[in-house]
């Protein structure tokens, strides 16, 4: 059947139509955008009133399964993500088994497939069993659908291994992801270190501790000439680095989250580990410089990182609680309501960092734009619509969200993923 | 005088510096109470007192049991070894199971920053902080307070150094918020790697320089150095601590006459602080341990028995 969006003010990466269109989807493809269009048989949308955006990418979440099935399942998480907006995540591999074979890989598209709402492509790890020892067969993993590699949660600290990561990794031609953090300095951390640690008496993570694994695989890149995409991105002095080696023209790529452009460390000192996050929230200055880092493109893309826990879990005080937040559902809101309404990004850059970006860094040729023949993947979003998060609203299986009560602008309305409408308000 | 209308005693950081007066002043008269042949006063009668101590502890829980004792409250202890703890339950699951018992106040201690503020947040009960992982040790900075007020009759306008581990130290926080509102000058002393990130925002000095402390100083706090931050690699040996920033007596040359030495106990003698000078004319540790008792039963008793008078 044929779906048909009518009155849809389309924005694209290059430019923001002035004047409604329709689109008409057939076959999971966008058959055709033209100023009207008729089509009786079509089930109709509409558009009026609302923006029409490419389906957004995120190229960082944790859904968990296999092995934690009671904090998200690619079910629960594919929901979730139709929900917030988006119609392709990447999920890594910290799963129990770690996605470090084939077979994991395969079950997990099998299983998205069976759920069959939004695209679920497989992080594979960067080493077996992400122990930072040995490197995991990329070459079947890339066949078997993985599109980048990562051991996120873990860095891969050895510069060795992580040079040998680089060579083998170009040759296979998959991007490697890099969880950026010197393990030794951030042993039993957190929160960011600075004077909300040193009040609380809360064991700090400091800024330096990504930035140096920031600064040594961009001195890789250049040396070895292959490709590196930053995880998470939290610190100003890492966006330094990063635009210094794009200035050389290195072929680094970053991502950042919204949590890490909308809340500071200061969330910590109510002691709500909901607020316990990997890299952690950090400082005023910190929060400053990666809304600009997005602004300028420094920071290619935004990720949620959306990393359900339980409430048992994070029950457990800040100490023991592990780190992370879910973000699938409150990102568009967040960006919007952070960066978008105070017109600091345009929503073309809006498009172009949580879609159009990541389509470019994995290769998705056919996404991250609302154009005939490409896939229809498309996201419907109420800009003004004004909200406020509450636990009992996630579809995620988990609720340890530290924006539970903030009032938000911006939601999605409607999400398309191959030509099939996969969440409507 | 103010009232107090503070429901938990979680950290110095949040009373204001008339609170911390009325506890001094509190203090004051109950510290005539354990001078009596029979002491005990009724003021906390029928009143039940938890000892939650998730961190060894001898002498705070000693001084805090004695202080309810002398008020008439009844207590009880718990810690990990003889409970439910190691088996799992959670901290807010312990603190629900004391309060469905129908406690009046729960002291604890917990290697965790933030752990008592938790509990605040969740339960009725008054919530006494006695010590959370390296945040605050409100009462043992009441009591050090308390102890310079009495040796040199004021707070306001003394130089008070505090030397050792500051990184790690809920001692040297608590105090560093007590000191700074009574309008103490506070500059902290100890080797760079236990000195923690902006802590001159806070309002105090910092010196690697313990000798020009000392040459200043009203009073000299000494910190514990605990074994464990050898582990860790903090510090190149205890030799060498011992030698630069360890207390004793030729160092102390050029003290003023009637400087104040303390030291939060247990000491490690010939490490942070000679046994001279742990034993000597300026060391007034055993009166903080007195004193600690008085301030205690200061805090529990504007906690839990001032609500019937009203």
């Amino acid at each position: 059947m044929s779906l048909l969006i009518k009155n849809a003010m389309i924005v694209n990466p290059d430019k923001a139509g002035k004047n409604s269109q329709d689109i008409l989807i057939e076959k999971g493809l966008i058959k055709k955008i033209e100023s009207s269009i008729k089509d009786s048989a079509a089930q109709t949308i509409d558009a009026k009133g609302f923006l029409v955006m490419p389906g957004l990418i995120d190229m960082h979440v944790h859904f968990r399964e296999p092995g934690q099935e009671h904090k998200e399942t690619i079910e629960s998480g594919s929901k979730a993500a139709a929900k917030g907006g988006f119609t392709t995540v990447m999920c890594m591999p910290n799963t129990s088994p770690v996605i470090d074979n084939k077979s994991i890989v395969e079950s997990i598209i099998k299983e998205a497939k069976r759920v069959g709402l939004v695209n679920v492509i497989p992080v594979g790890a960067i080493t077996k069993g992400l122990k930072g020892e040995e490197l995991t067969e990329m070459f079947e993993l890339k066949a078997s659908g993985c599109l980048a590699l990562s051991d996120d949660g873990r860095c891969v600290t050895n510069s060795r291994l992580m040079r040998l990561a680089f060579e083998y990794a170009k040759m296979v031609d998959i991007l490697l992801i890099q969880h950026c953090e010197d393990h030794c300095m951030t042993h039993q951390a957190v929160m960011n270190e600075g004077l909300n640690s040193t009040i609380l008496g809360l064991r700090g993570w400091p800024a330096a501790a990504e930035s140096i694994i920031v600064g040594r695989d961009i001195e890789l890149a250049q040396y070895l000439g292959g490709r590196i995409h930053f995880a998470h991105i939290s610190s100003a002095r890492s966006v330094e680095l990063i635009r210094q080696a794009k200035a050389q023209g290195l072929l680094v790529t970053a991502e950042a989250c919204p949590h890490h452009f909308s809340l500071t460390d200061d969330e910590l000192k109510s002691f709500n580990s909901n607020a316990k996050v990997n890299p952690p929230l950090r400082a005023k200055e910190d929060v400053k410089a990666i809304k600009e880092a997005i602004k300028e493109g420094i920071i290619d893309c935004i990720a949620t990182d959306h990393a359900p826990h339980t409430r048992e879990d994070k029950e457990l005080g800040l100490d023991h609680a592990p780190c992370g937040m879910i973000g699938l559902e409150t990102a568009v809101g967040l960006t919007i309501s952070e960066l978008a309404k105070s017109k600091m990004l345009s929503w073309s850059q809006m498009v172009e960092r949580m879609s159009s970006a990541p389509a470019k860094i994995l290769g998705l040729k056919l996404k991250g734009e609302i154009k005939e023949g490409f896939d229809a993947d498309i996201v419907i979003i109420d800009p003004n619509k004004e909200w406020i998060v509450s636990e009992n609203d996630f579809v995620s299986k988990s609720i340890n969200s530290p924006f539970v009560g903030r009032r938000l602008n911006g939601k999605v309305e409607t999400t398309i993923c191959n030509g099939k409408v996969v969440y409507q308000a | 005088m103010s009232q107090w209308t503070k429901h938990d005693l979680l950290g110095l950081d949040d009373l204001t510096k008339e609170e911390i007066e009325l506890v001094l002043e509190t203090a004051k008269s109950f510290k005539e109470v354990s001078t009596r042949d029979v002491k005990k006063v009724p003021a906390l009668r029928g009143k039940t007192i938890v000892l939650l101590f998730f961190e060894a502890s001898t002498r705070t829980r000693t001084s805090f049991e004695l202080a309810a004792k002398r008020l008439s409250a009844d207590t009880i202890n718990i810690s990990p070894s003889t409970s439910a703890i190691s088996k799992g339950e959670s901290i807010l699951d312990t603190g629900k199971n004391l309060e469905a018992m129908n406690v009046d106040a729960i002291i604890v201690r917990h290697s965790s920053s933030g752990v008592p503020k938790i509990l605040s947040d969740n339960l009725k009960a008054s919530i006494i902080n006695a010590g959370d992982g390296c945040r605050e040790h409100p009462t043992q900075a009441l009591l050090d307070l308390f102890t310079i007020k009495e040796k040199l009759g004021r707070i306001e306008g003394l130089n008070v150094g505090i030397v050792g581990d500051i990184l790690h130290s809920r001692v040297a926080r608590s105090n560093i918020w007590g000191l700074k509102k009574m309008g103490a000058n506070v500059t902290v002393c100890g080797p760079s790697t236990l000195m923690p990130r902006g802590i001159e925002e806070c309002g105090v000095k910092v010196s690697h320089n313990l000798s020009e402390v000392i040459k200043t100083s009203d009073v000299l706090m000494v910190l514990r150095l605990q074994l464990e931050r050898m582990q860790d690699k903090f510090l190149p040996s205890v030799r060498e601590y011992a030698k630069i920033f360890g207390v004793n007596k030729e160092k102390l040359k050029h003290a003023k006459k009637d400087i104040v030495i303390m030291h939060p106990g247990p000491t490690n003698r010939g490490v942070e602080l000679s046994a001279e000078v742990a034993d000597g004319e300026y060391s007034v540790i055993l009166d903080q341990v007195t004193n600690g008792i008085a301030v205690r039963m200061a805090t529990l008793y504007l906690l839990l028995g001032t609500k019937e008078g009203n």
